[in-house]
């Protein structure tokens, strides 16, 4: 009977797309809980956060945590590229008049488009702040005799209306996050559809809980920005 | 009515095609779609060109064979619509209308029109069966007893009559809908359950290899289904051939 193993499968991939998606899922809501604390001003929110960010890069197992999201990202996007290519293969002659917005989302048919842009993002974005926090020189905030790198300032500055650059990192982080929740509009409820974990009564609930999220989450990450600039001009 | 009909010609399976511009005058608009490719054939005839090759045979929507991708949409404009039971009513007057075949690696075009689609017969070799024992004691199907929705449910799967409009609706050219139906239609039964795992893995193992594409969930090829089969047996399908995975440690 059947010769291939599970990991070849085209169902595989799926299941692989689906299972790192909903992590990386997981991972924005951890993600926006710390950035919510830049919505405190002042000591308060500069202690607040940054001890919450020294805890990111300590803690033992945030970071056996953020290794799984590192490799997440790739996984779900190399996977992601190899089922694109393989799916452009299936169709090597395309159709003279399509009218796909007759039957499907704009959103599920451009996955792939909306992935690159988050990729992108997430590159710009690490080097910003990640590659900031861990190898970059940071003020320092000294909490309880420790010393923090002082991200809360560093996140200030960046989206400071008087730097020249802050107006355009903003409008590019907030398409970044439109990037996002068109992604998730789709890619949410559809993970589930790949499990097959799909129900009469549940999966219009997974559904309205998806576009929620998709909505909410990368609108609260914008919000945060948004208002970072403008409580500073 | 009147139409102008852009066709895709193709004189064989190695041949260059092209899209070619007729014009069909005084259609009815109770003819139905193939009826008034009959009608432009006739003409073609008569002017001593060759006539468009298309697939057609029962012509009342219960075979699959009329494959056509007529304005950008699997049977045309009309839902749960073959395009055998597609009337010109359906049209505007004066129109123009584009013919294609269904387009996917998976389905090369033999003729104009015609694809072929053994690909999904070599599918259902490859597990879409019940194996059934014929050797004079053969148990009647109806002596055993099927729970009424198990039953609804496995025929919903079941009116699948393997057109491809699926195939020829997704942008990725997957063949999810058409190979879940059937896999989903045996599973849903007591007949089907001997061979469950073996019949899945089979299958969908026989679809990767005959170069279809994978499901992004767009849900199109459910919308363009002439029989309104669900994205539900696709779901049953991701489910049992995980569990078949799991349970035979491959």
């Amino acid at each position: 009977m059947a010769k291939s193993g599970l990991l070849s499968s085209s169902l595989a991939k799926k299941y692989a797309m689906a299972a790192t998606g909903l992590f990386l899922c997981l991972f924005l809501v951890g993600h926006l809980v710390g950035n919510l604390q830049l919505f405190i001003s002042g000591e308060a929110g500069r202690e607040a956060f940054n001890v919450y960010a020294h805890f990111m890069v300590s803690n033992p197992a945030v970071k056996l945590l953020s290794y799984l999201t590192y490799l997440s990202i790739l996984f779900h996007a190399v996977d992601g590229f190899v089922l694109t290519k393989l799916n452009r293969k299936a169709r090597p002659v395309s159709y003279a008049v399509e009218k796909p917005s007759e039957n499907s989302s704009w959103m599920s048919r451009n996955m792939m488009v909306l992935g690159t842009i988050m990729l992108v993002f997430i590159v710009v974005h690490m080097q910003n702040f990640w590659w900031q926090m861990h190898f970059g020189a940071m003020p320092i905030q000294v909490v309880d005799g420790v010393e923090l790198h002082d991200l809360y300032t560093v996140v200030y500055a960046f989206f400071n209306p008087a730097e020249s650059m802050a107006l355009l990192s903003l409008a590019l982080y907030v398409a970044a996050m439109f990037a996002v929740g068109f992604h998730l509009w789709h890619g949410f409820s559809s993970s589930f559809q790949s499990l097959g974990l799909r129900h009469a009564k549940y999966t219009p609930i997974i559904r309205f809980f998806g576009r929620a999220f998709a909505v909410v989450v990368p609108g609260l990450f914008a919000a945060v920005v948004v208002y970072i600039y403008l409580i500073q001009a | 009515m009147d139409f102008t009909l852009k066709i895709w010609r193709q004189e064989g399976p190695q041949a260059v095609g092209h899209m070619a511009t007729y014009q069909v005058t005084d259609i009815s608009d109770e003819m139905s779609f193939l009826e008034m490719i009959d009608v432009l054939n006739d003409q073609l005839v008569r002017s001593g060109d060759e006539p468009v090759a298309f697939d057609h045979d029962c012509r009342e929507g219960i075979c699959g064979m009329c494959s056509m991708f007529i304005n950008g949409e699997a049977h045309g404009p009309n839902r749960l619509t073959t395009t055998c039971q597609l009337h010109m009513r359906s049209f505007k007057n004066g129109e123009t209308i584009t013919i294609e075949p269904w387009r996917a690696a998976a389905f090369p075009v033999i003729r104009d029109l015609v694809v072929d689609r053994s690909s999904m017969d070599r599918i259902i070799q490859s597990g879409g069966y019940v194996s059934v024992n014929t050797n004079g004691n053969t148990v009647d199907a109806n002596a055993l007893p099927i729970p009424k929705p198990a039953a609804d449910e496995a025929f919903e799967a079941a009116v699948c009559i393997g057109c491809g409009a699926c195939v020829a609706t997704c942008k990725n050219a997957s063949a999810m809908l058409f190979v879940a139906a059937k896999v989903s239609q045996l599973a849903l039964l007591p007949q089907g359950q001997p061979e469950r795992t073996a019949r899945v893995e089979g299958m969908v193992e026989q679809m990767d290899l005959e170069g279809f594409g994978n499901c992004t969930n767009t849900g199109a090829c459910e919308v363009e289904c002439p029989m309104g089969i669900s994205l539900d047996h696709i779901a049953r399908m991701n489910r049992d051939y995980l569990t078949a995975k799991v349970a035979n440690k491959g």
